[in-house]
């Protein structure tokens, strides 16, 4: 399933890995940081990324939208063996933060959306919040590595079933980590300007 | 007929075996780690040419049915490209949805059932009527005219012209029953090796240039001297044409001048849009739209001019 998953993808989109700064072939633990725009977007990544290292990278995703139908549960937990995270604090089990810098410390990279929802505005990308940092300051090993995902949004909209074939691209920049004494507004305005750098440049239209 | 197509086929492939010595050659020469990008995009581009002479010949001989789906396939492969550089936006995902998924194959199932009186005006008429349609319900007026615009070019360029291939098996030509795929055959040799030596001649002798704020790299010796040989070439192959000698040299005349144009016009697209390429999907070569530039203006013109002075249908 998931390899006709992969098919399906690049069958659509066509879509390219570009590496523009962060090594394919490193062994390194990693936090991939990428803009989200559509419920397709930790495909598109797993797609593009080498096999060495898409056997070793979960998703973090929020557990309310993935465990709304059994067969969403079955997808998110044995196809993409996703991370289900509880987004409202208010009845949460376990700390997202802490479950993450768990499982990242334990050696096995992540693919988080700092942006915390799909944007659906015309910003290319919304403020981050902050978890990415106090993971980032938990596990200091990690390379964080920022991920920009381009024209996903037009191939599948928030609503839409049917995606429209397009081509899309995935770009993985160089990666960064957290200074020593580095506020977290610091950081974060730093890593998401590393991720709106990643976007192509097109002229004209 | 299939006698005939091996024959094109063993003379194409000699003269990729002879590229691929010349661009090995080369390659050793000067260019053993990478040096030269030139000779490495050569190489690259002659790798294509033999996938795409090899693909092509095995859709020839599966007959109708594996040129329509070939050329289905490709005019969706263009087609994403094209929509990839317009300004379509959620809004249009709808119109989108049955450009790709009703438009483009009722199109290629049209021309594949012979049925000339609805495919010639399917996309220009009633595809050009509903899909702005469709697009005015989602309610978005933003750039609305440039939307549909677009996509309604898209679609000429990338299902309508390109369906035009696949509808020369369509016609019937007294005496020629039976072999109408040496049509293609004939269009596409001609058509893209007009664009190969038009590349050749630009690069030995190429001084003046025809469009410079267009295409850089087309020039008037490029332009002259390809469309003179392919010309000469398109001649040489009259025998597999229903055409007479002179006929057919008038008619790889007519194909190398409209491909020329085809490209000058696709480029200026992609000035526009900033892109030096419309895709990937060919190593060497761009997207499927850079490959397919030159037919997509000549196939229409070839069929029709076929159809007027030869068919009898």
């Amino acid at each position: 399933m998931a390899v006709a998953i992969r098919i399906f993808a690049r069958m659509v989109t066509a879509v390219r890995g570009l590496w523009l700064g962060a090594d394919p072939g490193s062994p390194a633990t990693r936090l991939y940081f990428a803009n989200h725009v559509s419920n397709g977007d930790f495909i598109l990544i797993w797609t593009v990324l080498p096999a060495s290292l898409r056997d070793r990278v979960r998703p973090v995703a929020a557990a309310d939208y993935w465990t709304r139908s059994a067969l969403r549960r079955f997808v998110a937990e044995h196809v993409f063996h996703a991370l289900l995270i509880d987004r409202g604090p208010e009845a949460r089990e376990s700390d997202p933060v802490s479950y993450m810098a768990r499982v990242l410390g334990a050696g096995t990279s992540l693919i988080i959306f700092p942006e915390g929802k799909r944007n659906m505005t015309d910003e290319p990308l919304l403020p981050f919040r902050s978890g990415i940092y106090r993971v980032a300051v938990q596990v200091p090993g990690a390379e964080l590595v920022p991920v920009w995902i381009e024209n996903l949004n037009r191939v599948l909209p928030k609503g839409a079933v049917v995606p429209v074939p397009l081509m899309c691209s995935v770009s993985f920049g160089t990666p960064l980590q957290v200074r020593a004494g580095e506020s977290s507004e610091a950081f974060l305005e730093r890593a998401r300007a590393a991720l709106i750098a990643l976007r192509p440049a097109r002229e004209g239209s | 007929m299939r006698s005939d197509l091996v024959t094109a086929f063993i003379v194409v492939a000699a003269i990729l075996v002879l590229a691929s010595i010349v661009g090995q050659v080369l390659r050793l020469r000067y260019s053993r780690g990478g040096e030269s990008a030139a000779i490495d995009n050569l190489n690259d581009r002659i790798g294509s040419w033999w996938v795409m002479a090899i693909v092509l010949f095995l859709a020839f001989l599966a007959g109708k049915p594996g040129v329509s789906l070939l050329f289905a396939f490709a005019a969706f492969a263009a087609l994403r490209e094209f929509m990839t550089l317009t300004n379509a936006t959620r809004a249009d995902h709808r119109s989108l949805v049955a450009v790709f998924f009703f438009v483009l194959p009722f199109q290629f199932w049209l021309v594949h059932t012979g049925w000339y009186g609805l495919y010639s005006i399917f996309i220009p008429v009633y595809v050009f009527l509903f899909l702005p349609i469709l697009s005015a319900a989602s309610g978005d007026p933003r750039n609305f005219l440039i939307r549909v615009s677009e996509m309604q070019w898209a679609l000429m360029i990338c299902v309508y012209c390109v369906s035009h291939v696949p509808a020369l098996l369509d016609l019937s030509i007294p005496g020629y029953e039976g072999r109408e795929v040496l049509l293609i055959v004939f269009l596409v040799i001609v058509v893209q090796l007009s664009d190969v030596l038009q590349y050749i001649w630009g690069k030995l002798i190429g001084r003046r240039r025809i469009a410079p704020t267009l295409s850089p790299s087309k020039t008037v010796e490029g332009l002259v001297g390809g469309a003179l040989s392919a010309t000469a070439v398109g001649t040489a192959l009259w025998w597999m044409t229903p055409f007479a000698p002179w006929q057919a040299a008038l008619m790889s005349l007519m194909l190398t001048v409209m491909g020329f144009l085809g490209g000058l016009v696709m480029s200026a697209i992609k000035r526009d849009r900033g892109v030096k390429d419309w895709g990937h999907a060919i190593a060497g070569h761009g997207g499927f739209v850079d490959r397919l530039d030159s037919v997509i203006f000549a196939a229409p013109v070839f069929f029709h001019v076929t159809r007027w002075f030869w068919s009898v249908a």
